[in-house]
């Protein structure tokens, strides 16, 4: 399990990178880039697991003193979630504004700078 | 640069980043274990201050702080994607030059009844965000998503009437400025951000002090970005570039 855990963290990362170096379109890469940034998830998420835990909300049906995955990793996944969606809508919109300006959304037919 | 020497610039790179990834592997803490010494300390944290969610607690009582911070960057964002993609000279609005669509009926129907439920669940997702899994980022994240359901409907129009787009790009800055009001009113208690409200009972809807308040916040200022982001990338469809 550690290793499908930690192996898929990596494996995301490398795989969304490789995708960009690839890519033959703008809104491609950009999702090849969410890609890559899932990893980091799968990667927080991992650290703050244990066996057997609940998740980190307490209630009638959890009392306070049952073991719980670690509440920090998951608060810094939401802010990971949120980076990559702001990144994300700005890529995207960048993309709309070179297609709009070019016709064109392949990155390597951009060589030559346009006013 | 050719793309056969930037595969190969990859793969050199790659080797690197998967080695030191797995060294770091190897000499992390054993997956699963029971340590955890930050958990307990949020635990701890949490049960302080009535929380029954402790991402919450992470999120908008211990590191509230960060969150603002987060906040912020969501409403750059949201601001460099609108001035993006606004229109340019060239550009005129064509609305209604796509209208009427054809959809089909079970499609429309969908749409209308999914409505109100999917803004109830998005509502009920921010307002519980101290006791049960959810908050102003998932809420608010359902409810900008939640009113495109009428977009599936066929009717760029309605959509139109339904979301007044003034109202919420007013609506991302006061979700904003509630959070750092919020912060800024706590000064004269304990510190910037601190959470000083009475806690309540744990488990009921008014606990944890602050957090209720600077989800709901967060919940406004997400789900106004979520429309207004979505607005600016819907708007593509509707203008042509008027001829030179």
């Amino acid at each position: 399990m550690t290793v499908i855990a930690y192996g898929v963290a990596g494996w995301l990362l490398l795989i969304g990178v490789y995708g960009i170096v690839r890519s033959h379109d703008a809104i491609h890469a950009v999702v090849c880039l969410s890609v890559a940034q899932s990893g980091s998830y799968v990667l927080l998420v991992a650290v703050g697991y244990q066996r057997g835990a609940v998740p980190p909300v307490f209630g009638t049906s959890v009392p306070p003193t049952t073991p719980v995955v670690d509440p920090i990793v998951q608060a810094l996944t939401l802010t990971d979630v949120v980076v990559s969606a702001t990144v994300t809508a700005l890529l995207l919109a960048l993309a709309v504004q070179i297609a709009r300006r070019h016709g064109e959304t392949d990155p390597d037919q951009l060589s030559a700078l346009k006013g | 640069m050719s793309r056969r020497s930037r595969l190969a610039v990859f793969l050199v790179g790659a080797a690197g980043v998967a080695a030191l990834y797995l060294l770091a592997v190897l000499h992390a803490p054993a997956f699963g274990t029971t340590t955890h010494p930050m958990r307990d300390a949020a635990v701890r944290a949490a049960l302080a201050h009535a929380t029954a969610n402790v991402v919450s607690t992470v999120n908008y009582d211990a590191r509230a702080l960060d969150t603002l911070g987060e906040e912020t960057l969501l409403l750059a964002s949201v601001v460099g994607a609108a001035a993006l993609l606004r229109p340019t000279a060239r550009e005129r609005e064509t609305r209604g030059a796509h209208e009427p669509v054809h959809v089909l009926e079970p499609v429309q129907l969908a749409g209308y009844l999914m409505l109100p439920i999917t803004l109830l669940i998005g509502a009920d997702v921010v307002l519980h965000g101290q006791l049960t899994p959810g908050g102003g980022f998932q809420g608010g994240v359902v409810l900008g998503t939640g009113i495109h359901l009428v977009y599936l409907t066929g009717r760029y129009r309605a959509l139109e009437n339904v979301r007044p787009l003034r109202v919420f790009v007013a609506g991302e800055a006061v979700g904003t400025a509630v959070f750092a009001a919020t912060g800024l009113a706590a000064l004269a208690g304990a510190g910037f951000l601190a959470n000083v409200l009475p806690t309540g009972t744990f488990g009921t809807m008014l606990s944890g002090g602050t957090v209720p308040l600077l989800n709901a916040a967060v919940g406004v200022e997400v789900a106004s970005g979520v429309i207004v982001l979505l607005a600016g990338f819907l708007d593509q469809l509707h203008r042509t570039e008027a001829a030179a």
